[in-house]
């Protein structure tokens, strides 16, 4: 019994018991509907062991929509305990749980998994290209995200979560002061999953350098796909140094070594340093790829091209050097000097200078444009002057003097709040509508669409910009409670009933995905939004192939030269085209990476050797494997064209099209 | 036979081979730590560039100046992070 004793949950709730039981419940009620329904094949050889990008980009998205809902049930909770004085909802300690896995599956397993799975679904379309430069690898990257992900969420009924904020700042994220399992299950799962990232970055600046459809230069790339390379590249310098520091976090709490310590030449706010050195790029990760979907959904709905293209490219180079000189503002109040605060205070403003630069090219392209205002159009016209708030107030607090007064109070975490959710979450929920007929086959209903906007714009707004006032008035960021004599309580409630309305937005969101699976028209042809760039030349189902004949390329919008201007996108005969085999190995791999990972969160030496083991095993028969991947061949391919022609419409439609 | 004799194969692993016992004098000879740490760095980053470009083929291929950038990047990037810790941390602490 002793035994079982360690994955106990340290401070259990009647909440946490809840959720055991309804966690059991889903889990039997899948395994057996998916046994009932005998989809186990199915799944196994359609999407499980499936290495193409257009499979493995819908994986990443439903997983980041599920844990979506995780991280909001998790700010729920917490605007709910803050909502009026003295509240007692959550106690001290639940409250530090939820606040830190909020951070952590918000960042890690939300928007990371996000924005991979729009790299994966518009990447190599936008190049022109059948998959990516390695697509086993790229569905390792996915089952790895994925291993990470369960990982860090079974914490909470096995062992408990981690409690040290998502920064999980030494030494209180040390052995001292954080004594159950929870913190190893941070550096663990998102060791994890950050491999899954750092091989992703590979393969994506792989895929853009080297598999480009014939005309298409670097100057000629999509602005979705200029953002991806520039945040792949940002990905591959930064990364690297979470994994150290996740890796000297980990042996310091397993193997008592000292880096992080406070005693034997450790040093604690070298882990402040390392997390920022990597979290600040990190920030420019999550953002650069919604800039993209911004840039080609202005673009379609204004009717222009997009404005100053170059300064797009440029200004997007610049924010990832940038990027990696501006880390101190994260930790202006350690104790390090004038000096230093005030060369980080100056590249830190700087970097306001090109992100200036990108808002007015958005500015200029809808100027005298003919706008139409779909859903994701009103996301990006939103996000706009909302984002610009939330750039100011960051100028606010860039300023390293007046930052003391600022840090560690609610105005920080409304700011980066304003900033991720226009900037981010916006991006997201329009470049979902935006795609989600190229890869579905169906619309979303614009009526449901523009509530859900409605009600996120206005709840954001209500949840975080009462927290501005209150932050300037003294509310401190992460604390569970309040006394009523502080005057927060009106505002804090403000905030929660905001909330509210976010959680409404989302549920709308999901009855949409409803609604328009039961409703929608199927017959809407390749190219519903009247788009200009390649991605949109493909027929709806895309084939698995993608493209029959690869597209001839001559600028950034060619599917628009091929509409407007007479220009042949595909011209020449069919070939065979090869395509690379599917693989259980990833999946597999995950599974032992699970393993291995949580044997070391309980320091169970013997499986955690066995699945390091296994993972060497995988890795060699992987290189002894002889695959050469198979060939559609010609007549194969005529027949499955042959079939979208059959489809009324399906191909005339995008030449005329002006519907909305 | 020039073509099938890898001279430049060959001086560069000779090469290697002197920067490797130079970079051992330190730790067979009795020298302070400055001269000890500097002929250690140089030999270091000499090596690390003669494997790049011997036996790692870089410059030999049509995207040589793109791997280059990346080297170039990767180390100034490297070097910012060393020096903006050390002044967090130590020199300015």
């Amino acid at each position: 019994m002793e035994f079982f004793e360690r994955f106990a949950i340290p401070h259990p709730s009647p909440m946490i018991y809840a959720s055991m039981v309804a966690i059991a419940l889903v889990s039997i009620g899948i395994l057996v509907g998916i046994t009932y329904f005998k989809k186990w094949g199915y799944l196994w050889h359609e999407w499980f062991t499936s290495v193409d990008h257009k499979k493995i980009g819908i994986m990443y998205l439903i997983s980041a929509l599920i844990m979506l809902f995780r991280g909001g049930a998790d700010a729920i909770l917490m605007r709910a305990q803050l909502s009026s004085p003295e509240m007692k909802l959550l106690d001290a300690q639940h409250y530090n749980e939820i606040f830190t896995t909020h951070g952590v599956v918000m960042i890690f397993f939300v928007v990371m998994p996000f924005i991979f799975a729009f790299m994966n679904l518009i990447v190599p379309l936008q190049i022109g290209g059948r998959d990516v430069a390695f697509p086993r690898l790229n569905a390792l990257s996915f089952w790895l995200f994925f291993a990470g992900a369960m990982l860090f969420n079974i914490s909470f009924v096995i062992g408990g979560s981690p409690d040290a904020g998502w920064t999980s700042y030494f030494p209180l994220a040390g052995n001292d002061f954080s004594t159950s399992v929870g913190t190893n299950y941070y550096m663990l799962a998102l060791q994890i999953s950050g491999i899954g990232s750092l091989m992703t970055g590979i393969n994506m600046i792989t895929t853009i350098l080297k598999m480009r459809a014939p005309g298409m230069t670097l100057m000629k790339l999509p602005m979705f796909t200029w953002s991806a390379l520039i945040t792949n590249v940002i990905i591959v310098f930064a990364f690297p140094v979470l994994t150290i520091a996740l890796l000297m976090g980990t042996t310091d709490r397993l193997f008592g070594t000292n880096f992080f310590t406070t005693g034997n030449g450790g040093m604690d706010m070298l882990w402040a340093n390392f997390f920022w050195v990597w979290g600040h790029p990190e920030v420019y990760i999550l953002i650069l790829p919604a800039f993209g979907l911004y840039s080609e959904i202005i673009s379609t709905f204004s009717g222009r091209n997009l404005y100053g293209y170059k300064s797009m490219v440029g200004s997007m180079v610049l924010i990832s050097l940038l990027s990696f000189l501006v880390w101190t503002h994260h930790f202006f109040t350690m104790g390090q000097g004038a000096f230093t605060n005030s060369i980080f205070s100056i590249t830190t403003m700087a970097i306001a200078v090109p992100t200036g630069v990108k808002i007015f090219n958005w500015l200029f392209t809808m100027w005298k444009g003919k706008i139409r205002f779909t859903v994701p159009m009103l996301y990006s016209v939103g996000f706009i002057p909302l984002f610009t708030i939330g750039g100011v107030t960051g100028v606010m607090l860039a300023m390293s003097a007046a930052d003391y007064q600022y840090h560690n109070t609610m105005f920080l975490v409304a700011h980066f709040h304003n900033t991720i959710i226009p900037g981010v979450l916006f991006a997201l929920l329009a470049g979902l509508t935006y795609y989600w007929p190229k890869f579905f086959g169906f619309m979303l209903n614009e009526k449901i669409g523009k509530s859900t906007f409605w009600l996120v714009a206005v709840g954001f707004v209500l949840t975080f910009f009462p927290m501005y006032i209150t932050g300037l008035d003294g509310q401190a960021r992460r604390m569970y409670t309040y006394s009523e004599e502080t005057g927060f309580g009106p505002l804090n409630m403000l905030s929660f009933v905001g909330s509210a309305l976010f959680a409404i937005g989302f549920v709308t969101l999901v009855y949409n995905l409803y609604y328009s699976f039961k409703n929608s028209p199927r017959n809407i042809g390749s190219d519903p939004w009247d788009a200009r760039s390649v991605e949109w030349a493909t027929h709806t189902p895309i084939p698995e192939y993608n493209f029959a004949r690869l597209p001839q390329v001559a600028s950034s919008e060619a599917f628009w030269d091929m509409k407007k201007k007479g220009h042949k996108l595909f011209t020449g005969e069919l070939k065979e085209i090869h395509m690379p085999n599917n693989s259980g190995v990833p999946f597999v791999l995950g599974i032992i990476f699970f393993i291995a990972g949580f044997s070391f969160v309980f320091a169970l030496w013997v499986p955690a050797v066995v699945a390091v083991i296994g993972i060497f095993v995988c890795m060699a028969l992987r290189s002894f494997e002889q695959d050469h991947g198979r060939h559609i061949n010609v007549k194969e391919i005529k027949e499955i064209e042959a079939q979208y022609e059959e489809v009324p419409g399906n191909e005339d439609r995008s030449h005329t099209t002006t519907r909305v | 036979m020039k073509e099938l004799f890898p001279a430049k194969q060959v001086m560069g692993f000779v090469f290697s081979l002197i920067l490797t016992a130079v970079a051992l004098l330190v730790y067979f000879t009795n020298m302070s730590f400055a001269v000890g740490m500097t002929i250690l760095l140089v030999t270091a980053f000499i090596q690390a560039f003669l494997q790049l470009v011997v036996f790692m083929h870089a410059g030999e291929s049509k995207d040589s100046s793109a791997i280059y950038t990346n080297i170039v990047y990767g180390i100034i990037l490297a070097a910012i992070t060393i020096f903006g810790s050390l002044l967090i941390l130590i020199w300015d602490m």
